[in-house]
């Protein structure tokens, strides 16, 4: 199960939260009040240039100070708080929201690394696998993951998620079959400007964490969805792979579609198959991936997954329920369900 | 005609089924519910021959159990309608998700648009009256028919190139049938599935079928008469025999 909505707005007009909890709340039957996440993309123009670091505390004491420490060797922090929120009965706070404002600097890189975001992935890795009772969930720039363990309502009204306004907006609601309900493994995933819902399983779990960990990549949050975030980065950052490649080498046509196409296609879908062979992706899955240009759906190969496309002149729905999608747009067209592994994706049209 | 109109709006389902099961048992014969959205399980378990109409997009699992009553969805519907249906009608006049006709035993689903994947996996029959037919006007996508093992599944392909392009057509089949108009490829179809040649007796049998599934939608059925269809069936009557069984 899990419920899962992706939204883009292409002009980058910003929507608050309040329908995203919504529709995100229509699906309640999909989760078990074990997880559930907003992820907001537009939401810090005050801070755009700066990493918004979004950080679980188990308290303010050794944790921060370890992690205050580690941002310090790198860069400047231009503000800090704890993020605001909202005592619900429902919901019970065992971590500490944090966000920093965090800004790799060129003197502090010259000579160990030479790109911000390999210095950000880097702290987030760090942390993550070392610092006792510290997780960095959120990472980009503009944007930021509200996520807890709990029902989508309130976690939602926990952050008070209707004061954010994003252009993109994912919004997931968790009912964990195989692992943890905690915090840190409530959806979306996120690193850097790539955020992941999923509603499924990865199978091939394995391959693809030491896939992943053999570039660096730690997978820490005791859950499958984590090392999808990683792939998108890996590929998409990394390799440089456009989204619609991305999508193909993880989730690919079968070999025997593969010998019904055309030569030169079937030539490029042979050499991502056999270069990308680790990096591709079994079991059921439905997912859709923000990231700095728009967002990205798709499903697993043979479609174990519900996944529904809507849209209305600027906007783009991806969900798990077409009923979802209309909540926050009852006037949306061109609702269909996409072929299994077919990448949907909304990109910003300026 | 009795009727008893319903809102459903912001309604959660519980409830919604608990006045339509009251409005059932007192004797309405036409119920009409506004503003659904996403409520799930509408109709499920219900007997009778009532008449339910639902203004809007239903949630998963419509008609789940029926036995008797129509549905009429001005909308489309989400996941699994008919799943295990005995016996009655659902018509949708719009698309529909994955699992159409789920295990469904008996009675009629008609799609107006296009369904899905899987549609009519592990359709069943147990007597020849209890058969149960799932229609769909556009097309379907991959495994319609997956591990079927009793009933009628009609593609049209309406407004359609070619009325399936999507692959493995009666994966895993071993009873029904599926019938597709035109010509489908050989590659679409699924592991067990085999074509048979489509008769004039088998046009005479699904008949009843194109013309009821026209009325509902107002079609005109000489179209749908005068046309060639593929036939597809299970290969043996047991196309898994060695999968499972050791001698």
């Amino acid at each position: 199960m899990c419920g899962i909505i992706g939204f883009i707005d292409r002009t980058k007009s910003r929507m608050d939260g309040s329908s995203i909890k919504a529709a995100l709340s229509l699906m309640n039957e999909r989760g078990s009040g074990d997880g559930a996440g907003y992820a907001a993309y537009g939401i810090y123009p005050e801070y755009a240039d700066y990493y918004a670091l979004h950080v679980f505390f188990d308290n303010l004491g050794e944790p921060k100070t370890k992690v205050d420490e580690i941002l310090e060797l790198w860069g400047e922090i231009a503000h800090q708080e704890e993020i605001p929120t909202t005592p619900q009965p429902g919901l019970k706070k065992v971590h500490i929201p944090w966000r920093y404002f965090f800004k790799p600097s060129k003197d502090l890189m010259t000579g160990r690394m030479d790109s911000e975001k390999d210095v950000v992935t880097h702290i987030v890795m760090e942390v993550n696998a070392d610092v006792k009772g510290a997780t960095i969930f959120s990472s980009g720039k503009n944007m930021g993951v509200f996520k807890a363990s709990g029902w989508p309502e309130d976690v939602g009204n926990f952050y008070r998620i209707e004061d954010y306004k994003g252009y993109i907006w994912l919004a997931h609601n968790r009912y964990p079959t195989n692992s943890p309900g905690w915090w840190g493994g409530a959806h979306p995933f996120n690193l850097l400007d790539w955020s992941v819902v999923h509603n499924g399983e990865i199978t091939s779990y394995g391959t693809n964490q030491r896939y992943v960990e053999g570039y660096g990549y730690k997978c820490t949050a005791l859950t499958d969805t984590e090392v999808v975030a990683y792939l998108f980065d890996l590929l998409g950052r990394q390799h440089e792979l456009s989204h619609e490649m991305v999508v193909r080498a993880l989730a690919p046509p079968f070999w025997d579609d593969i010998d019904r196409m055309p030569e030169k296609e079937a030539e490029l879908n042979k050499a991502i198959r056999l270069t990308y062979g680790s990096a591709l992706m079994n079991g059921p899955f439905a997912i859709v991936v923000g990231t700095d240009n728009g967002i990205v759906g798709f499903t697993d190969r043979i479609k174990l997954r519900p996944l529904v496309v809507g849209e209305n002149e600027n906007k783009l729905y991806i969900s798990s329920e077409e009923a979802a999608i209309r909540v926050i747009d009852p006037e949306v067209k061109n609702v269909y369900t996409p072929r299994a592994g077919e990448p949907i994706i909304g990109r910003f049209t300026e | 005609m009795k009727t008893v109109r319903i809102d459903a709006k912001g309604m959660h389902y519980t409830p919604l089924n608990q006045k339509i099961r009251s409005a059932v048992a007192d004797g309405a014969e036409e119920i009409i519910i506004d503003n659904v959205l996403g409520q799930r399980f509408i109709g499920d378990g219900v007997r009778g021959d009532v008449r339910i109409i639902i203004n809007g997009v239903p949630g998963g699992d419509l008609g789940m159990f029926m036995s008797g009553p129509t549905c009429i969805v001005r909308g489309n519907a989400e996941h699994a309608p008919g799943n295990t249906m005995n016996s009655g009608m659902l018509v949708i006049h719009g698309s529909a998700g994955d699992a159409v006709a789920h295990s469904m035993r008996g009675g009629k689903v008609f799609i107006r648009n296009n369904i899905g994947y899987r549609g009519g996996i592990h359709m069943k029959q147990y007597e020849v009256e209890a058969r149960p037919v799932l229609v769909v006007g556009g097309t379907a996508h991959s495994f319609l028919g997956e591990y079927m093992a009793g009933g009628l599944v009609l593609v049209l392909g309406i407004g359609k190139e070619k009325a399936m392009t999507d692959r493995g057509i009666g994966s895993g089949i071993h009873g029904g049938e599926i019938v597709i108009r035109g010509e489908v490829d050989d590659y679409l179809l699924g592991v067990g599935a085999k074509k048979f040649e489509f008769t004039e007796a088998d046009l005479e049998r699904i008949a009843p079928i194109i013309k009821s599934f026209c009325e509902q939608f107002g079609y005109d059925s000489a179209e749908f008469l005068d046309t060639n269809y593929t036939r597809i069936g299970p290969a043996s009557s047991r196309p898994f025999a060695s999968k499972y069984v050791w001698e």
